[in-house]
């Protein structure tokens, strides 16, 4: 039904620039994996090196237990959606659908049929012999699920397919693209730069940057513990104070920052005189008129306030100008802090963590 | 008409759709009205004309119907015109998708120049030089000769062979450019779908690349038919004894027979076929007038 992807130690050099860098994952069969990062982070290049499109300058790509090296797109078990979706404009729907049969060499009955129980599958019946050209945003990206389910692959790949589409649709889609993914049981390998759609949809997410892989894990270990500032600070937001390690013990650093000492959990990698940047995020940042002496705690002024509905962004500036975030939930008994007050912003310590920039190369 | 006043005033707009205009009609239209007039009047001396001799009718359309050569010869150019369409078609596909697809795009425009500069040496030039190349005690034989590929000389220039050779150099850029232009436009995802989907690489060309490029190739196609049907300076200096082209007998009648009423009844015989032969090209590959002029 599907099968497992294994990069092992993949590298590929265009010329003297290393888009991928010694990229290390095994995405197991039926899972539906994220690659996320910002563009130009290697991450398309992953999926051209997955689908076959390219071979890696160093490393192996294996899908199945299966060295893949040498064997070129249209013999891998894979199916490619591309972010343009790529559908051929002069075929009917049905035949782009049915394309990756006819190319076996499936007599054309079973070919219709085959195309038609697709459209069911993704919800478009009656379009079977409409033009492309005819369908909606969201209807191509079903009929591009469609050809793609036809060929019956072991490994889906989707190249940021949502991307296109306005925020409703893109919602709903996440949501349907997901439950396909489940129906089907096939392996789904996706690609991102939204934080948003790779936590939603994904088992697993891995956070790219410069072509390394900076971390592997859960929507939740992603998010709850990145490993380096990078994915802390791609993945959500944070407040962000630079400084130095003064002493940890117990897996508790003192932090020695020029807005005072702070107290905080620490990220791989992490001694005693890393220069460092500590993370909290605006969930977990609180204001209270008065300075704690038992969390750590810094004398700000409220700067702007967002009101977004079921919560609030207060934007406060301490005392080196720097700005933070504070989000607190929507409560409709309690008054907001007033502009230009002066208040403490308090955090935990098992809330604050310091992490190192980013990975360079993964191990 | 309006944007164009707007943009370039009244005195240079007038000035250029005027001379436009002018160019058309007079060095188009009118010749063509004339000499359309002339085949069907007969050819008659001077103190004739005006005469009661000189009535309209099919005359000189019957002189070929009435000529077996002709007829043969006719035939022959279009076989001929369109093997070597067929010919440029297989040669400039293949090179077309490379410059557009497969070659690194910074090296497409050395390769051009270098495919283009054959065509800054006139027509007749090009054409004399393959006289020599083919010639019997030429330097083709002569190569093929020392490289022992062949042991006896070959007449190159015998039958259509050279006008083949001779045409197909001469216009096969006017096949490969608007073929490039139509791969050029397709999207490269297209292709690269249809490799994912298991595709392999003829079916990726006959379904999606070629479907795509059709206008491309069928302009290709007619502009080379047409070039090729009236072209006169290759099949008279690259001729056999036995290689008449129908624009020879054209040419024939209009100035060894000097006259022009014949000859004009065949030159738009050869207009009607070319005509009748787009019309097909463009029904059989299912494109409208409107793609190939794009």
């Amino acid at each position: 039904m599907s099968e497992d992807v294994e990069l092992s130690h993949v590298n590929m050099d265009f010329g003297k620039f290393r888009a991928v860098n010694n990229v290390n994952v095994t995405i197991k069969a039926g899972e539906f994996f994220s690659f996320l990062g910002p563009s130009g982070c290697g991450k398309t290049t992953i999926l051209r090196l997955i689908s076959g499109f390219m071979d890696p300058t160093g490393g192996a790509v294996k899908i199945g237990g299966k060295d893949m090296i040498g064997i070129g797109p249209n013999m891998r078990p894979t199916a490619l959606i591309f972010q343009n979706l790529a559908l051929f404009p002069l075929m009917p729907v049905w035949e782009n659908i049915a394309f990756g049969l006819e190319v076996r060499g499936v007599d054309k009955a079973t070919r219709r049929a085959k195309a038609e129980e697709l459209l069911k599958l993704v919800d478009l019946h009656d379009s079977a012999d409409k033009k492309v050209s005819q369908l909606s945003g969201g209807q191509k990206q079903r009929v591009a699920i469609a050809r793609a389910l036809a060929v019956e692959p072991k490994v889906m790949l989707l190249d940021e397919p949502l991307s296109a589409l306005d925020l409703k649709l893109r919602q709903h889609m996440r949501a349907e693209l997901r439950a396909i993914q489940k129906r089907t049981g096939v392996t789904f390998i996706y690609i991102t730069h939204d934080q948003g759609e790779a936590l939603a949809m994904s088992d697993r997410v891995g956070v790219m940057s410069q072509g390394v892989l900076q971390q592997v894990g859960t929507p939740m270990e992603i998010y709850n513990n990145p490993a380096n500032g990078f994915v802390a600070s791609f993945v959500g937001e944070n407040n962000v104070f630079e400084g130095t390690v003064k002493s940890l013990s117990n897996g508790v650093a003192t932090f020695a920052t020029s807005s005072g000492n702070f107290t905080s959990k620490v990220g791989p990698g992490v001694v005693k005189g890393t220069q460092a940047k500590i993370y909290v995020r605006p969930e977990h940042s609180f204001l209270q008129a008065k300075a704690s002496t038992k969390t750590n705690s810094i004398p700000v002024d409220v700067a702007e306030m967002a009101f977004e509905g079921n919560f609030v962004n207060i934007f406060v500036k301490d005392a080196k100008g720097a700005t933070h975030m504070v989000q607190a939930q929507n409560d409709p008994n309690a008054s907001p802090p007033v502009r230009g007050s002066k208040q403490h912003m308090v955090f935990d310590t098992e809330d604050a963590v310091v992490l190192v920039d980013a990975a360079t190369a993964s191990h | 008409m309006g944007e164009l006043f707007r943009r370039y005033g009244y005195g240079l707009s007038i000035t250029m759709v005027g001379l436009t205009a002018f160019w058309l009609l007079m060095l188009v239209v009118i010749p063509n009205l004339v000499l359309f007039e002339f085949s069907f009047k007969p050819y008659l001396p001077v103190v004739d004309l005006g005469g009661p001799k000189d009535v309209y009718s099919l005359k000189n359309y019957e002189t070929f119907l009435n000529s077996p050569i002709h007829i043969t010869i006719f035939w022959k150019t279009v076989l001929y015109s369109s093997l070597v369409t067929l010919t440029c078609l297989v040669l400039s596909y293949p090179l077309a998708y490379f410059l557009s697809k497969v070659c690194r795009p910074a090296n497409a425009p050395t390769i051009f120049l270098l495919l283009l500069i054959p065509l800054w040496v006139s027509e007749i030039l090009r054409s004399f030089a393959w006289f020599i190349i083919l010639a019997f005690q030429g330097p083709l034989n002569a190569l093929l000769l020392g490289l022992h590929v062949i042991h006896d000389p070959i007449r190159w220039l015998s039958g259509f062979n050279g006008v083949i050779i001779g045409l197909i150099y001469s216009y096969v850029l006017f096949m490969l450019f608007p073929i490039y232009n139509a791969i050029s436009s397709l999207d490269t995802n297209q292709v690269e779908a249809a490799q994912d989907l298991g595709s392999s690489m003829w079916r990726t060309h006959w379904r999606v690349v070629i479907p795509h490029s059709k206008p491309g190739i069928a302009s290709g196609c007619v502009m080379v038919f047409m070039l090729c049907a009236g072209s006169v300076i290759v099949p008279s200096t690259l001729a056999s004894t036995n290689s008449r082209w129908f624009t020879e007998i054209i040419q024939q009648w209009m100035f060894e027979g000097l006259d022009w009423n014949t000859g004009a009844a065949y030159a738009f015989l050869l207009l009607v076929l070319c005509i009748l032969f787009v019309s097909i090209v463009m029904r059989v590959l299912n494109v409208r007038l409107v793609d190939i002029a794009k």
